[in-house]
């Protein structure tokens, strides 16, 4: 039972970790590792600002959908 | 551990294990038993799942075998080799990414309606001649075409095709190509609003549904930029719910005093279209497409693995023959012309599709760790779209003929009434009464299902079928407008989209000219941009649906010729960098795939430009419609003087377009000849375009579940990387 309930919930964390990479919610703790290995000292957007400047460059980069 | 570092130049030949051995003789034969059954049966009904497990079973054995004979043999990658994301990495635009994510990401670029329309159209030549082309082609062609081109753009640091096309075949292919795109894209999305206006027209409930995604998508939009930045998943949730309720709403309003507000006009849907895409595609992203995306994306996903489950729940039978007289005869009421080509031009996505080639030569390679992953990402991803395509065959494929003709045959052809349309199918050789005809409209809630062409309805009522055997639950209406909305939001997104993408090729080309239009956020450049090409695709959708011949049958093999043409296009790169790199020998892989897509491609156009009959040939159907006008007759289905010029005025535009894009395969491939045949002759002079080699120091797995080997590497860089950091 415990066994069963182990695989269930890596099954569950497997797919949670999946749609949080697929739709790009991790971009943000990507970029603050990314400015913590290079500038340690920088300073670090915050969220919501992360996320406008990410949003208004889709902007200046279309992206093709297919048919 | 020398055996574990897999260079793949060098294939270690081992004798496969017996487990190995035995697996995959199994999936052959279940493969083979399987298309003995779809191909020899005669005369009696089989079940859907026959033609799933062909299908399954041969891409089971073409991931297996051809694609890894080319990934190794032809393309030899090299898991030594850094990839651009490794290379120049900025963590926006070059990012090394999750093979499993960027897999999601390609396959919800690649995959929108065209799978799901071709199909529809193409049962009308029953359900045998699809599904072949479908398997083989996207097992010989498209999934070849897609990783190939995945591969050279991944070499190249990420090059899109019109780049290639310049510097491996010159100045001419490669403005052939930015016009041949260009104008695809138009044609495109054109004909993928047609499929919406005809799914829409006089129909509340579907109405009501897609507009409500305006202000869902709007909420979401500011949702995600003033509430709860980057929260992507919580959002969808939202949306989603509120995307269902918008559904059931639906029927609500068509049976309420609204219902007159929301039942459309197709010319009134058209003006609503025309006016959406502008102001769409000139809003910032944030506001309407990116929260789309997200709500189309999940609707998709969801849905095919709805569909997949359903179909093997409800494992119905296939009540379409398997090949129907209008193969050979060519004179179909859905589109005309004989089996070739034409099943091989009304199914471009999910076979082969040129379109892809945009794809994989744009984000993806920048995205990708290793380079053997180009298996998984470009040949599986477009494995799974040929697999949504064979779904979409069977759902058009289990509804009874007789209804699918009259869905699917012009309004012209099929007259007014119930009665009409019960003897114009009686015409075609099927039969259908007018209380049955009566009846499908009703189970779906719609007013009529007569002459809902496009493609979208026909498979909407198949789906519709299969999940309320499949589920149980009856409730036909709801999946039908579940099925409709599912395809009206994707097509939505990429109306959106491409007409993004179109203006951005129109600025970056106006930009040589005068400077300021380069800058791609200089206000009164994009409106002006922007509204270019709206008109342009909004001029073809308008004439379509006006169009008294039926525009999706005068239109969806402009498209199709146009996708095919990419194609040709791409495959044409693709052979020239493999003859260029000195792998003369191994060309076939993509020049067998350029002959066949070329011998399509120009036959059609051939036969669309030059045909004496005048339902087939362009200029034909101009002769006869220009001389009865001149002597003042109207022809049906034209019922006035008007109607008569109509079809004079699109046929003279359509003959012109399918001349061009035949004109512009040939100029493509004769100079692509040119540049070979001088790389053959002085194989010396023949510079290589690609990024000079990085040694990797990236490990990740090739394949979606990682070897014991590459478990064991990737367990060892995690400790090498923990000591490094401490």
């Amino acid at each position: 039972m415990t066994a069963l309930l182990g695989a269930v919930g890596r099954a569950a964390a497997g797919v949670w970790w999946y749609l949080r990479e697929v739709s790009g919610e991790t971009a943000y703790d990507r970029y603050v590792e990314h400015c913590r290995r290079h500038d340690a000292a920088g300073r670090v957007l915050s969220r919501r600002e992360f996320e406008r400047r990410r949003q208004d460059d889709r902007d200046r980069s279309p992206q093709q959908r297919c048919c | 551990m020398v055996d574990t570092v897999r260079t793949e130049t060098t294939p270690p030949r081992r004798r496969p294990p017996l487990r190995s051995i035995v697996i995959w003789t199994l999936v052959a034969v279940v493969g083979a038993v399987a298309w003995g059954v779809v191909a020899l049966t005669r005369g009696e009904q089989i079940s859907a799942l026959w033609l799933l497990a062909a299908a399954l079973g041969s891409y089971a054995i073409a991931y297996r075998f051809y694609a890894r004979f080319i990934v190794r043999r032809v393309l030899k990658v090299d898991d030594t080799r850094a990839t651009p994301a490794e290379t120049l990495r900025n963590d926006t635009d070059y990012q090394p990414t999750d093979r499993r994510v960027l897999f999601g990401h390609h396959f919800a670029a690649i995959a929108g309606a065209g799978p799901l329309v071709g199909p529809v159209l193409a049962a009308q030549m029953g359900y045998l001649p699809g599904t072949i082309w479908i398997v083989v082609g996207v097992i010989f062609a498209g999934a070849v075409q897609d990783m190939i081109v995945l591969f050279f753009s991944m070499r190249r640091n990420g090059k899109s095709l019109g780049q290639m096309a310049r510097e491996e075949i010159g100045v001419v292919g490669g403005v052939a190509a930015l016009v041949g795109v260009f104008t695809i894209m138009i044609i495109l999305l054109a004909v993928l609003a047609l499929v919406v206006v005809n799914a829409l027209a006089h129909s509340a409930w579907g109405t009501f549904s897609i507009a409500m995604t305006i202000p869902i998508a709007l909420f979401m939009g500011f949702y995600l930029r003033s509430l709860r930045p980057g929260r992507v998943i919580e959002t969808s949730i939202i949306g989603v719910g509120l995307l269902l309720l918008a559904i059931v709403g639906g029927g609500w309003v068509q049976d309420s005093s609204w219902a007159d507000t929301f039942t459309l006009s197709p010319e009134t849907l058209v003006w609503a279209l025309i006016i959406y895409g502008f102001v769409a595609s000139v809003l910032p992203v944030w506001m309407l497409l990116a929260p789309r995306d997200y709500l189309s994306t999940f609707m998709k996903i969801g849905t095919i693995i709805l569909l997949a489950v359903g179909l093997l729940l409800a494992r119905p039978v296939l009540q379409n023959e398997a090949i129907t007289d209008f193969a050979s005869r060519g004179d179909g009421p859905v589109f005309s012309g004989s089996l070739f080509p034409f099943v091989f031009i009304t199914i471009a996505c999910g076979a082969l599709s040129g379109f892809h080639a945009l794809i994989a030569s744009g984000t993806t390679p920048k995205l990708i760790e290793k380079e053997s992953q180009v298996r998984m990402i470009g040949y599986g991803g477009m494995l799974m779209e040929s697999f949504v395509a064979i779904s979409a065959l069977i759902a058009a494929s289990v509804i009874d003929p007789g209804l699918y003709y009259a869905m699917n045959a012009p309004a012209g052809f099929l007259g007014d009434s119930l009665e009409s349309a019960s003897q114009a199918v009686a015409g075609l050789g099927f039969s259908i009464t007018p209380d049955q005809l009566a009846a499908a409209a009703a189970s779906v809630e719609e007013s009529t299902l007569v002459a809902r062409t496009g493609g979208a309805p026909t498979l909407a009522v198949g789906m519709s079928q299969i999940f309320s055997d499949g589920f149980g639950a009856g409730g036909q209406a709801f999946w039908y407008h579940f099925a409709i909305m599912f395809e009206a939001l994707f097509i939505l997104t990429t109306v959106d989209a491409g007409t993004r993408v179109g203006r951005f090729m129109l600025q970056d080309t106006l930009g040589n000219v005068w400077k300021p239009m380069r800058d791609v956020s200089w206000k009164p450049g994009l409106w002006l941009t922007s509204a270019v090409v709206v008109a342009a695709w909004g001029y073809f959708l308008y004439a379509g649906v006006t169009d008294p011949l039926g525009g999706i049958n005068q239109l969806f093999p402009l498209f199709g010729i146009a996708n095919q043409l990419l194609a040709a296009i791409a495959l044409t790169v693709a052979t020239t960098i493999l003859i260029k790199s000195g792998r003369l020998k191994w060309a076939w892989v993509t020049g067998i795939p350029l002959l066949w897509d070329a011998a399509v491609t120009l036959t059609a156009s051939w036969q669309k430009v030059f045909s004496d009959d005048p339902r087939l040939g362009f200029f034909a159907q101009r002769d006869r419609f220009s001389e009865a006008l001149d002597n003042g007759e109207v022809l049906p289905p034209a019922q006035s003087l008007d109607d008569m010029e109509q079809v004079v005025t699109n046929s003279t535009v359509d003959g012109v377009l399918a001349a061009f894009f035949a004109l512009l395969v040939v100029i493509i491939i004769a100079d692509a000849a040119r540049v070979c045949v001088k790389a053959l002759r002085n194989p010396a002079a023949a510079t290589s375009t690609e990024a000079p080699y990085v040694r990797s120091t990236l490990v990740a797995p090739s394949g979606l579940i990682p070897t014991r080997a590459e478990r064991e590497l990737m367990a060892a860089a995690a400790r090498g990387d923990r000591e490094g950091a401490g």
